[in-house]
Order: structure tokens, then C-alpha cells, then sequence
């Protein structure tokens, strides 16, 4: 952070920063310096933020009707959205926010994987962000549960087991994990807790991600270093801002589309039967957007290895900074990256379409040939690449491919101490 | 400092340590164990089943600590075919007759021991059970022959009370 010293104008002011710093924090945060050439794929932090606020707002509107009990629980969703005033709006938004959370999560990871966001020096950044995807997708699976539909108790049995593929103590794992010798009443009341919880930790996530972010700056689509503020920077507002709310906006269409006119397009019609631990239903899927992993977990044979295999495909992305040995952020410089980085996006989509279908024929074929690639992307293709890479020239300043000729000269010089 | 002082002070530290990790563990392990089944969920421990209308070939299933429990009346044609199965053929190899006491009736944890889908009955492809959930195919002594599931389906603890009425658990 290059901040100059910030000094309150007002007496009063100045009083109370001395005290406590927060007009400090207010000016670093408008003036902080943004690389000018940022594009839209860069607007899903701010989206982001965004829905989390919308989860943990609807989520607590919901908790003041919800029941977490399970004779009571899917009943108490039902009086939510018929008797509760505004209460099946309040719901629709919830329950489509967690999919519109995760469609900008997405975005969000694979801009990151496009532009070569996760190199230094911002791998903290990255592995801040990879937990708090963790925690997401912890928080998604225990709300699922709440309405205690089908859906959600088999979800539940079938995620819990996967703990019971640890050697010796994984029956040991579930039964605390359920408070019983089933998923039941006390599994209940324990995922309804963590899931009010986890939000409040990915809030303190986002807080630590940020701070991180503005200790080297954001990265952008030439991805070279800038100098911080120059001109080659522009003041996070009212520049950035204004974008942000703009692709705000767009964004708010998609999500209202969903919520107003499809909104249970994204759920499972299962889940609006209560809860039976005698029947389960034919055809266990999980939310969309877990697919790709559920797709991984049933290409292994093996019960063990097939878990092992689903969290590696998570716990890898960590690792990436260090996977990819090329120096070179932005795939625009990276002709062959560039390639492979879409192989990796239909990969991904792939794996996601064959999760959602019959594990059995053509669909587990395919989903064991998308499972070896997904590995082979990280653990063999990343590291190649970036010794047999022929990298494009990289331009001296973000001007640069713009203007051309004559770049930045503050820039030209940082970018020449830095390669010396 | 001489020499004696310095090692009160070590004294003092690693006891400090070690008073601190015993009363950690103390705080921790109530706050762990508390998740674990209480007092009421072990209570329901058994359950007794009257079989006496069950014809044989039919299928009934029970509810037991939260977990289903099939139980079947075999089929001569059934029993036959499960004593049959050479052992090398599967998986988790056990004699039919270690799973079923009598063999006309098979009581069984209704549990597919891959992720803990409720398998169907009659179908599949050794005339046992097939869950539905990640394609494991169970034969008519609730072994596992095709899938993903490690084991054969567990059996509880079980008796006949009498000659029409089970008692699980």
C-alpha cells in the first residue's frame, strides 16, 4: 500500500482518526490506485460481495420462521412460503443466490486462471480464496439439508458417508457427525448451526482476501506489473466503482430472471417430499454446481480412492501457484496456455453434464477420461508448459498495446529493475 | 544468573506446558464428545418385528436406530441359488450361511455400504438388490457383486423370540 498520509480536514475529524484510524481506511479505499485497463471479467469480486450480503440478509430473515427440528422442519419451509408475508421471495432468493453465488465464483476462479491472478506475489490471495470456495460449498451442502426433503437427507447420507471411507475410525467419523446412527433429528439441529456460522467466517475471509489484494494490487488482463499510482492507474472510485455497479446490475437481471420466473429450475422436485429414511429416491444428484466433483467421486471404482480423488481435484487448485512453473501471468502472452486453459473449461463442463447423469455406459466412460485430463491439466501440462513455452513479448506498460511506441516511462523502468 | 536458577525456570515453564495441555485436552474433548449419539438416541436400541403373515419370496423393511432393515423370506429356489455362489466369485467372500442363520430368512441392514442408499429390492443383476444411487448390484444373500460399494450389506445382531417374531438390535 502506497498510501501518502491521509489527514482529516476537519478538527473533529482529525480528533477522532487519531483515535481510531477508519478515515484512513475510507481514503485508502476510494483512492486506491486500480490498473485503468481492467475489464468486466474483474467486476465478480465486487458481485461476489454482493451475494454473500444477500445470503447472509435472506438467511436470517428465513431463521426467524425456520424450525430446525425434523418433524418440524419442512413444514416450517412451507408455512415460509405460503404464509409468511414476502416469505416466498424471501426464499426464491435465497436458495437461487446460493446457485447465483457460485455461477460468479466461477467466473471469478477461472478469470483468475485465465489472467494468471494466483502468481506472485499474490498466492495468499488465492489460497484465502480457495478456502472460502471450501466454505461455500460447506455452507451450500448444510442448507441444502435444512428443508428436510428428499433431496436433502439423501444429499446428507451420501456426504457424510464419504467419511466413512477413512480407514478404522471413518464409522467412528459419521456416527459423531450424525449424533446417531442415521442422518436425524440432532444432524439436523448441528448443520442448521454451522450453516448460520460458516457465512460470518467467510465474511472474515472476504475481509483478509481484500486486505491481501491491496498489498500488491490487482493483477490485470496484460497481467504485468504496474506502478502504483501512476498513470497507468485510475482511483478505485468512482472508476471502478461505477463498473462494478454496473456489472452489478447486469448481474441483478440474471438473478432476477431466476427468482421471478424459474425459480425452482436450479432446485430438485424431490425435495419438496418430506424426508423418508425407507425410500431413497432413483436418481441422487446433488446441486449443480457440485457436479463436477460428484462427476469425479463416481469415476473411481474404489470407494477410498474415489473420495481421494474428489478432494484432490479441490485441495490441487491450492498447489496451483506453484504447479505453474511460467512466469508469464496472462494467457494473452501464452499461445499454448491459452489453449489448454479452454481444454480445461469444456473439461470442467463436461464432467459437470456427466455428474448430473446414470453413472453407467458411455456417460462413466467419459467421465473417467474427463477425470485423468483434469489431473493431467494440473500435474503434468502446467509445469511443462512453463519450461517448453514460446511466451509472446510481453509489452513494457498496460499503455502500451494501446497507444503503441512510446510507453509509460515510469513503467518501462520499474519493468526494467525488475528484470535485471 | 547462575545455573540452578535457569533450570527452576525450565521447571516452571514445562509444567506450565503440561498443566496447560492437560487442561485443554479437558475443555476440548466434552466439547467433541457432546456431537456423539446422547443417552436417548442409544436408548432406542431394539426393536421387535412380527413376521408371522410374511410369505415366502416377500420383502418387508424396518425401521431400526434411524436405519432400514430388510428382512426377507427366501425362496427354496433363493436359498439354493445363494449356497451356490463359489466364494471366489466375489468380493467380500462370506458363506451364505454365516449371513443367514436360518436360511429362509435373511435380515439384514438395509444399507448400501458404498454412501448409505436405501438399495431396491428385486432388481439387479444377481436377483438381490440394486442401489440406485451409484449402481452397486447385491445378490440374494446381500453381497455385493458389481459396484462401487467395499462390503457386503451388514447384518445386525438378531434373534427369533419366538417362531414369528424378530428381534433386532
Amino acid at each position: 500500500m502506497s498510501d501518502q498520509e491521509y489527514t482529516p480536514k476537519s478538527k473533529f475529524g482529525k480528533w477522532f482518526n487519531d483515535r481510531l484510524p477508519l478515515l484512513t481506511l475510507a481514503s485508502h479505499l476510494t483512492d486506491y490506485p486500480t490498473p485503468k485497463n481492467l475489464n468486466y471479467w474483474w467486476t465478480f469480486g465486487g458481485i461476489l460481495t454482493f451475494c454473500l450480503v444477500t445470503q447472509i440478509v435472506t438467511g436470517l430473515v428465513l431463521a426467524m420462521h425456520y424450525i430446525a427440528h425434523a418433524d418440524m422442519a419442512f413444514d416450517s419451509v412451507e408455512h415460509i412460503m405460503r404464509d409468511v408475508n414476502y416469505g416466498w421471495l424471501i426464499r426464491y432468493i435465497h436458495a437461487n443466490g446460493a446457485s447465483m453465488f457460485f455461477l460468479a465464483v466461477y467466473i471469478h476462479i477461472f478469470r483468475s486462471l485465465f489472467y494468471g491472478s494466483y502468481k506472485a506475489p499474490r498466492e495468499i490471495i488465492w489460497i484465502l480464496g480457495i478456502i472460502i470456495y471450501l466454505l461455500m460449498m460447506a455452507a451450500a451442502f448444510m442448507g441444502y439439508v435444512l428443508p428436510w426433503g428428499q433431496m436433502s437427507f439423501w444429499g446428507a447420507t451420501v456426504i457424510t458417508n464419504l467419511f466413512s471411507a477413512i480407514p478404522l475410525v471413518g464409522e467412528g467419523i459419521v456416527t459423531w457427525l450424525w449424533g446417531g446412527y442415521s442422518v436425524d433429528n440432532p444432524t439436523l439441529t448441528r448443520f442448521f448451526t454451522l450453516h448460520y456460522l460458516i457465512p460470518f467466517l467467510i465474511l472474515g475471509l472476504v475481509v483478509l482476501h481484500i486486505w491481501a489484494l491491496h498489498i500488491p494490487g490487482n493483477n490485470n488482463p496484460v497481467g504485468i506489473d504496474v506502478k502504483k499510482p501512476s498513470k497507468d492507474t485510475v482511483p478505485f472510485h468512482p472508476y471502478i466503482v461505477i463498473k462494478d455497479t454496473f456489472a452489478l446490475l447486469m448481474f441483478g437481471i440474471v438473478f432476477a430472471f431466476f427468482v421471478f420466473y424459474t425459480p425452482n429450475i436450479l432446485g430438485h422436485a424431490d425435495n419438496y417430499i418430506e424426508a423418508n429414511p425407507l425410500v431413497t429416491p432413483a436418481h441422487i444428484v446433488p446441486e449443480w454446481y457440485l457436479l463436477p466433483f460428484y462427476a469425479i467421486l463416481r469415476s473411481v471404482p474404489d470407494k477410498l480412492l474415489g473420495v481421494i480423488a474428489m478432494l484432490s481435484a479441490i485441495f490441487i487448485l491450492a498447489a496451483l501457484p506453484w504447479l505453474d512453473t511460467s512466469k508469464i501471468r496472462s494467457a494473452v502472452f501464452r499461445p499454448l496456455y491459452r489453449q489448454f486453459y479452454w481444454i480445461l473449461v469444456a473439461d470442467v463442463l463436461i464432467l459437470g453434464y456427466v455428474g448430473a447423469m446414470p453413472a453407467e455406459g458411455l456417460y462413466l466412460l467419459v467421465a473417467r477420461v474427463a477425470t485423468a485430463y483434469y489431473f493431467l491439466h494440473f500435474l503434468v501440462i502446467l509445469p511443462v508448459l512453463g519450461w517448453k513455452e514460446k511466451t509472446l513479448p510481453i509489452p513494457l506498460s498496460i499503455t502500451e498495446p494501446i497507444l503503441g511506441g512510446s510507453p509509460n516511462l515510469a513503467t518501462a523502468k520499474n519493468k526494467e529493475s525488475l528484470n535485471s | 544468573m547462575s545455573e540452578k536458577k535457569t533450570k527452576r525456570r525450565d521447571f516452571l515453564f514445562t509444567a506450565t506446558y503440561a498443566v496447560g495441555a492437560v487442561g485443554v485436552g479437558a475443555v476440548v474433548w466434552p466439547m467433541i464428545d457432546q456431537m456423539n449419539p446422547d443417552a436417548s438416541v442409544k436408548a432406542l436400541a431394539s426393536t421387535e418385528v412380527d413376521v408371522s403373515s410374511m410369505n415366502p419370496g416377500k420383502t418387508i423393511t424396518v425401521l431400526w436406530r434411524g436405519k432400514p432393515v430388510f428382512i426377507r423370506r427366501r425362496t427354496k429356489e433363493e436359498i439354493a441359488e445363494a449356497q451356490s455362489v463359489n466364494l471366489n466369485d466375489l468380493k467380500h467372500p462370506e458363506k451364505d450361511e454365516d449371513r443367514a442363520k436360518n436360511p429362509e430368512w435373511l435380515v439384514m441392514l438395509g444399507v448400501c455400504t458404498h454412501l448409505g442408499c436405501v438399495p431396491l429390492n428385486d432388481k439387479g443383476d444377481y436377483n438381490g438388490w440394486f442401489c440406485p444411487c451409484h449402481g452397486s448390484h447385491y445378490d440374494i444373500s446381500g453381497r455385493i457383486r458389481k459396484g462401487p460399494a467395499p462390503t457386503n450389506m451388514e447384518i445386525p445382531k438378531y434373534e427369533f423370540v419366538n417362531s414369528n417374531t424378530i428381534k433386532i438390535g
